[in-house]
Parts: structure tokens; sequence; C-alpha cells
């Protein structure tokens, strides 16, 4: 590690002449480029930093780099809490800032990812923030032993003060900062055992509570500037069509309207002084569309070509253990059924939206992104500008999920705005542009076929995917073979991302990739969440057909980090004890993001068929913890977010074109829905996995089966809304 | 010009008199607390007081205030103080992402201030606004611990 003798100011850009890699970036960069030297003199450097990650004031405050994205998991604090217990600080004097992705690609990309998906920010960055933090504490000791006039050796750091035993004599960080900034770092340094941790580890407040209570966070949608116009778009509604014409004339004289563009080919944008300006006009807009054959398509359409991949000859092979077919034609019984995961739409609460300011020289772009990388590449490409003269200035994200890992908005937005050079455009979508122009969870749908021998031990199990492929749609460079290996999360063979927990003698899981015109993408959990719900809940039905219990049959399959968290939650549960009169359990597990998880969900079904969800259990093994109190916090958000997407969420076609327009037609869990959760850690502090996701794909099975357990019925087809779960029905 | 009370002050606007009140405030007033969730009062993103009332200011045309009070998050601790509604909400640490916070906090100051022992039925009853990142259990925690306070 370097030491940079530079100051960042996250409101203007400072440039320097940095020779840059650019080959990591996400979007499209592949060959290194020069950014152009400017004038340094020019440049106020207020307080110099120690490194990368820390600058500490000569008040003591300590300004925490941050690179990933806070979009409310909590990460932004966690990473805080890693350097800071580092870097031995007064952790009530810690605040944080934002590098922009230009900063990081002229400085090499010293802050390294900046991509905030699949549970990545405290798992991946751990050790280099904490490093950072080291390396800072370690500056700091060295300026005072000069200082002091002692060795450095005799000098110990606690609490953002440095003290010498011997004499007795301390100094604050804040007093020795701007020696220590000039001072080289260390060559390397040891980081402390976590059993040590006095701030990692513990349960400290967020840091960013008090502007969210108050009113004052702002988000992307919030952003203003001088001289700025509010832009609202409409997309062909279905994907994948063409805009024909428009009839600009029609609502150019309406209030505020400034201009109506068309960008990309394929969308309609108005401009006004204000949003509710620009949306009025856009809805009297008259628009006509180039469809196509595409306007055809219906739901069934998409049914029907993902049931035909069931049965389908050819297929991905992602997981195989000896001969499932023959283990399977042999054994005394035989168990098949077939599930349906549908569409699903992010839904985060701020609608996507970006600003953007272009000039013949410059693109800027402030926005919530989970990915400030490929929101710069977006924006070089949009507006047509090498890398080195954009920038994107991150702002707090109105939810994620998955959503704001793409970049579609930033694009539309620097479109508009190039349209209209030295003029700030804040592009806002509407909710209903937002829920009929996502990267939808995609769809599958799964038949698995088991095998039980005489004594109903599990010899053979053949679990066929079949639907679509989040890979081959946004990042076909990252197939193997034609085959997308993230379809099989949670059912991979091996690794630390999302391992299979079963020890099946015969296995086979396979994949007939079947892509509908409507784009998948990443939508937390991903897709470790319909392969739990097809083998958490095929698992019970295995069981069943054993006569066996659900808890016990598992247990028998399990390897020991699966098994030992599935205890967890079923011994804090009570598992197996009684329950309140028609109350009952049903379990999940399942392997993610690099964690442990399980889920012990209780219900009732009433006579007239009416689900409580009473209460969770869910025990997490993300081997290091790094905050407990937001990883249960992250754990009983994990239960919102799947019991809203087994209960309600669902995304359908009709002629082409997505018919949920806005949130009466999505339904989402309140909080009269909302059960009781309970969250049981049980870190094994030997390895670093992630929290924000894995817990989400064992809400769906672990409710299922507890419903199956309630009524006799085996709910297969998601969403559960579409269930009658009344007896006798 | 038309008038608007909004956080006890008398504020102009020239806003089309049909604007909901929602875009008004954000955009005419700069007050970017209260949030656009959805547009047709589903979400609760939106809320604000008028007259005390709890009510989803982007269903409120603007020229239907007339001169009642609206309270906005910005104008409940106006004197820097938080409310103690606000500060159970710090304590019990509700917020993830924080973009439905505004709402879910104006909802549970007009619940307490009818109600100022709710029960669990009250505020499954008076707190319908949408949280995505399910921080409904510390929502829940912090009005009974602000109740009690």
């Amino acid at each position: 590690m370097t030491i940079h003798q530079t100051s960042l100011s996250r409101r203007s850009l400072r440039r320097r002449g940095f020779l840059v890699s650019g080959a990591a970036v996400a979007g499209g960069f592949s060959l290194g480029f020069h950014i152009p030297f400017e004038d340094g003199a020019a440049q106020a450097q207020t307080v110099k930093e120690l490194n990368a990650w820390v600058v500490i004031h000569p008040d003591d405050k300590v300004v925490v780099r941050i690179a990933r994205s806070e979009m409310g998991q909590g990460t932004l604090t966690g990473l805080c809490q890693l350097v800071a217990e580092e870097l031995e600080c007064d952790w009530s004097k810690v605040t944080w800032e934002y590098p922009t992705p230009g900063e990081n690609l002229a400085r090499n990309r010293v802050w390294k990812n900046f991509s905030t998906g699949g549970s990545r920010g405290i798992r991946e960055s751990n050790q280099y923030v904490r490093e950072g933090g080291a390396m800072a504490r370690e500056m700091l000791i060295a300026a005072a032993a000069a200082q002091l006039k002692v060795p450095a050796a005799e000098l110990t750091a606690a609490n953002s003060v440095i003290t010498h035993k011997a004499s007795g004599k301390t100094v604050t960080y804040g007093a020795v900062a701007a020696a220590a900034a000039q001072l080289e770092p260390p060559k390397e340094v040891k980081l402390k055992d976590p059993k040590d941790w006095k701030i990692a580890g513990k349960p400290v407040k967020r840091l960013d509570t008090v502007e969210k209570v108050t009113g004052k966070q702002i988000y992307g949608i919030d952003h203003t500037m001088p001289g700025m116009l509010v832009a609202t778009v409409r997309a062909c509604p279905v994907i994948g069509g063409k805009l024909k014409s428009f009839d600009a004339a029609k609502v150019e004289k309406m209030p505020g309207v400034k201009k109506v563009v068309a960008i990309d080919g394929n969308a309609v944008v108005v401009v006004a002084d204000t949003y509710w300006n620009a949306r009025t006009a856009l809805a009297a807009l008259p628009t006509d569309w180039d469809i196509g054959k595409l306007g055809e398509v219906q739901q069934e359409t998409i049914n029907a070509m993902l049931k035909e991949g069931l049965d389908a000859n050819e297929a991905f092979v992602g997981n195989k253990v000896g001969d499932a077919k023959t283990a399977i034609d042999g054994a005394v019984k035989k168990v098949t059924a077939t599930y349906s995961f549908p569409y699903q739409h992010h839904v985060t609460m701020e609608p996507m939206n970006a600003t953007a300011l272009v000039t013949a020289d410059k693109c800027e772009v402030w926005c919530g992104t989970q990915n400030g990388e490929a929101a710069l590449a977006a924006a070089s490409e949009a507006s047509g500008l090498p890398v080195a003269k954009c920038d994107v200035i991150k702002l707090m994200l109105g939810g994620g999920f998955g959503r704001r890992g793409r970049s579609d908005y930033v694009r539309q937005a620097v479109l508009v705005a190039k349209q209209m050079p030295g003029t700030p455009i804040k592009l806002i979508w509407s909710r209903e542009e937002d829920m009929t122009h996502c990267q939808y969870h995609p769809i599958t749908m799964a038949k698995l076929t088991g095998g039980l021998d005489k004594d109903g031990n599990l010899v053979g199990l053949h679990v066929r995917i079949s639907g679509q492929s989040i890979l081959a749609s946004l990042l076909p460079g990252n197939l193997v073979n034609g085959m997308d290996p993230a379809t099989f999360q949670g059912l991979m063979a091996s690794g630390v991302e999302a391992a299979y927990g079963y020890n099946v003698p015969n296995l086979l899981i396979d994949h007939a990739m079947r892509n509908p015109h409507i784009t998948p993408g990443f939508w937390r959990g991903v897709n470790v969440n319909q392969n739990a719900v097809y083998m958490e809940s095929f698992m019970d039905e295995l069981a069943d057909a054993a006569g066996q219990d659900p808890l016990a049959f598992r247990m028998k399959l399990l390897k020991p980090k699966w098994a030992a968290v599935l205890k967890a939650a079923a011994d804090k549960a009570g598992y197996g004890k009684p329950l309140p009169p028609g109350h009952f359990h049903g379990i999940s597990q399942v392997m993610g993001y690099g964690s442990y998880v399980s889920g012990v969900a209780e219900v009732s079904v009433s006579a007239d068929g009416h689900l409580k969800i009473h209460k969770i259990t869910a025990a997490t093994n993300p081997g290091h913890v790094v905050n407990p109190a937001q990883i249960e916090r992250q754990v009983a958000g994990s239960f919102v977010y799947g019991l809203s997407a087994a209960l309600y969420g669902e995304i359908t076609v009709k002629d082409g074109a997505i018919e949920q327009t806005n949130f009466d037609s999505y339904n989402m869990l309140r909080m009269d829905e909302m059960p009781v959760v309970e969250t049981v850690l049980v870190p094994t502090n030997d390895f670093w996995g992630g929290v924000g996701e894995p817990t989400i794909a064992v809400a769906a099975p672990a409710v299922l089966n507890a419903i199956a357990r309630a009524t006799g019925k085996r709910v297969r087809n998601l969403p559960l809304m579409h269930h009658e779960l009344k007896k006798g029905a | 010009m038309a008038v608007l009370n909004v956080n006890g002050k008398a504020l102009n606007h020239s806003a089309d008199p049909r604007t909901p009140l929602l875009w008004v405030l954000r955009e005419q007033l700069t007050l970017t607390g209260t949030k656009y969730g959805c547009g047709i009062a589903q979400c609760g993103s939106c809320t604000v007081h008028i007259d005390g009332v709890a009510t989803r200011s982007c269903q409120v045309p603007v020229n239907s205030v007339g001169n009642r009070k609206v309270t906005t998050i910005e104008g409940l601790a106006a004197n820097g103080t938080l409310t103690k509604i606000q500060k159970a909400w710090v304590d019990a640490d509700v917020p993830q992402c924080g973009y439905c916070q505004s709402g879910m906090i104006m909802a549970a100051t007009a619940l307490l201030a009818a109600k100022p022992k709710p029960t669990d039925a009250d505020i499954d009853a008076a707190m319908t606004n949408i949280c995505r990142c399910g921080t409904y259990q510390q929502v829940r925690e912090a009005i009974h611990a602000a109740a009690k306070a």
C-alpha cells in the first residue's frame, strides 16, 4: 500500500497523473488509460489522509472512506467498525464518506471493488479495510514516537490516544495525524485476533440513523442543483419493443414543459421545471410503439416454454454424484413433484432516478447505485466522453435489493442531459415505470424425483430446473460453455459460496435453460431463493414418503455445518415439543453467500383458510460476526422480504408487457402480517460469510412446510395468495 | 402565489392548484423528507399531518389544504430536539435504508397522539406503511418504547 498525499472532496473532483488500469472495472473497459494532470496548486488541501481509508482531523474526527454502498444493510457501519477496530480510535469520533468511482480509477483502484451485491460488502473487503486501519494506527504511533522522542515500541494506542506508559505522556490522534500523514506506511501489519475486538463484533448503533429519522437524509431522488430540470420517462411497455412515433406538439405548451425527447429508440422523456409537470405532460403525450411479435407473448406462453424443459433431453449438469437415474429406477419407493416460482419485482421504496450534468468535456452523475463503477461506465458510454471525464457521486439508496446494481436509469439520465448540455437533469421514474421496467427475479420451474430404499433412506435424487438464466441475459461472458453456474446457487457441489448440504449417494441436478424475453436480474438472494423452495419443500415430501420426521430425515443427510445451524434453530424453537393447539412447525436450511442459515416457522391455518405466521426462529452462522444487532435486523428483514415474495410476489405477462403497475396490483407484507422473528447467532469464527441475503431463501420453504403440516396441502406453486388453504377446498 | 401553512410557517408556492401536496412540499418548498413511493396512497412514504391527522400527501391536491396546518417530518424536531418518538427510533436503531421512515414516524406520531398506550392490534391497524427492508419488528418496539417514555 502506498501513501497518497491527497485530500478528497466528494463535491469536487481532484484529478492527478496516475496511470490507471481499468481492467477489472465492470462495464466494458479493458485498457489502461491516462488521466490528464490538472493543476495541483489549485487543490485545497485541508487535511491529508493517512491512507485511502482513513483521514483524521486535528479535532480527532475520524473520517472512514467507504467504497461499498449503504442501502439499508448496515455495511457502512460494519466496515467503519472494522477500520476503527484496527485504528484503535474513539468510535464516537467516527464519521464516513464515499470516494467516487472516478477517484478510484484515478488512484489505480485503491479502494478496489465498489460493487455492492451478493452479500459481499464485509466478507470480501474485511481484510483490506482492516489493514487500512492498522497501517494508519502504526503511522500515528510512529509520529507520536518522533514527537515524544521515545521508541515506538513503548507506545500504546487506544481510543484515539497514544500513551507512553513509563512517562505517563499522552498525545491524541488529532495532534499527530498531520505528521503521520507524511510518513511511509509500514510494509506489513498484523491484524487483531477477533477475540480481542472491542468495536467490531459488538452491537454498536448504526452511523446513519439520525438523518433518517429527521428527514435530512438526502437520497438520489432528493438531489437538487441550481438550474436543474426534472424529467420523467416512458419506455416501450413491452421490453424489447421500439418507439415508433410521438407527438411532442401536443404537450410542449403545457405548464412547465421545457423539452420532449426520445432516447435509445425505445423511450420518450418529458423535461419540465418539476416532476409533477413532467409527469402530467408525459401522461398526455401521444406515443406509438413498435412491439411486433413480442406483443403476442402471454404468461401461458412462457409457462409452456418452461414446462417443456422439465422433461427435455438436453440440460446443463450442475451437480452430479453417482448415477441418480439408475438409483431412482431401482428404488423401492419413488416420489415426484413439480414446483414453480414466478417473476418477482425488487420494489425498492425509492423509484429509480439519477441526476446528470453533461457539458462538452465532462459528465457527472448523482445517484444511488449498488455499483458505482458500472454507473461510471454507463455514464461514459451514454455521454460519449472518455471515462476520465466522467464521474458518479454516490448518494444514499432508498433500497437496492439488486435492482440498483444495474445502470439503465443512469444511462437514460445521461442520454437526456446530453441533449440539454449544461443543464442538470434529474430523471425520476414513476412507480408505474419502475414496476414495468425492472430486471425481474427470473422465472423457473423444477421437477424433483427421489428414490427411497426399504428403510426410507434417500438413495437417489434428480432435480431438473427449467427456466431463465440471469447470466445469459445480463452477463453472457460469464456463462461456462453455455451453462449458467449461478442457476445452481445453493445446489452447487462444493465451494464457499453456495454449496449443497446433503450427502446423497446418487444425485443429479441439471438445468434446461429457457429464456423468455422478459429481462431477468439479480434479486436479493437471487437463485438460492427458488432452489431452496424446491429442495427444502421436497425434503419434507421425501420425509413424509419415508414416514420420518422432517428434521430427523434431514439430519441423517446433512453435512456438519449445515446440520449444526438447522439444529440450532430447531432447538431454540422447541421443535418436536408440544405447541399451542392448531400451531405447526416447518423447517428449512440453506447455505448461501458464504453463510449457513436455517429457519423454523410456527404457523396456524384457521378453519376458513386464514394463514397466521406466529413466529420465526432463525439461526445464522456467518463465520465472524461484525455487528450482531445489525445481523438480527438483516435476518428479521429477510423474512419480510422472503415472505412478501412467498405470499404475494408475482409478476405476470400479458400481450408481451408486465401486468402489474403499482402496489395495488403488487402486494407486500405489512406490519399486521409480520411474525415475531427470533434470531439465533451460532458463529464458528472460522470464515467470513454474508448476511444480507441468505436467510431470505429459508423463509418461504419453512412456511410452506408448516402449512403442509397444518393443512395436509402441499403448495408447490408460488405465490401463496392463489391457494385456498381452507379444509376440504 | 398561494400560501401553505407548513411546520408553523406561512410558505408561498406557485404550483398548479391540483398538484399533490407531496410534490409541492418536495419541489416548491424543498421539504424532501416527505417521500414519493407509489403515488396512489398505498405505501405511506408520503405521510404528513394535516391538522394532526396522518394523511398520505400524494393524494391531496394542494388547493384542498386551505389554511389547515401541515406538519412534515422536518417539523417534528423543529427546535433541534428530537421528539420522544424520534428518540425511540434512534434508541431502537430502527431505519435500514430509511426511505419509508419519515412516513412511519409521522404515522406513529399520529397514533400515539390518539392512543398514548397502543396495543399491538392498534399498531397493526394504524401502521399500514410499507417497508421493504423489513423494519417492522423495530418499528413496533420503538412505538411501545415511546409510549412508555
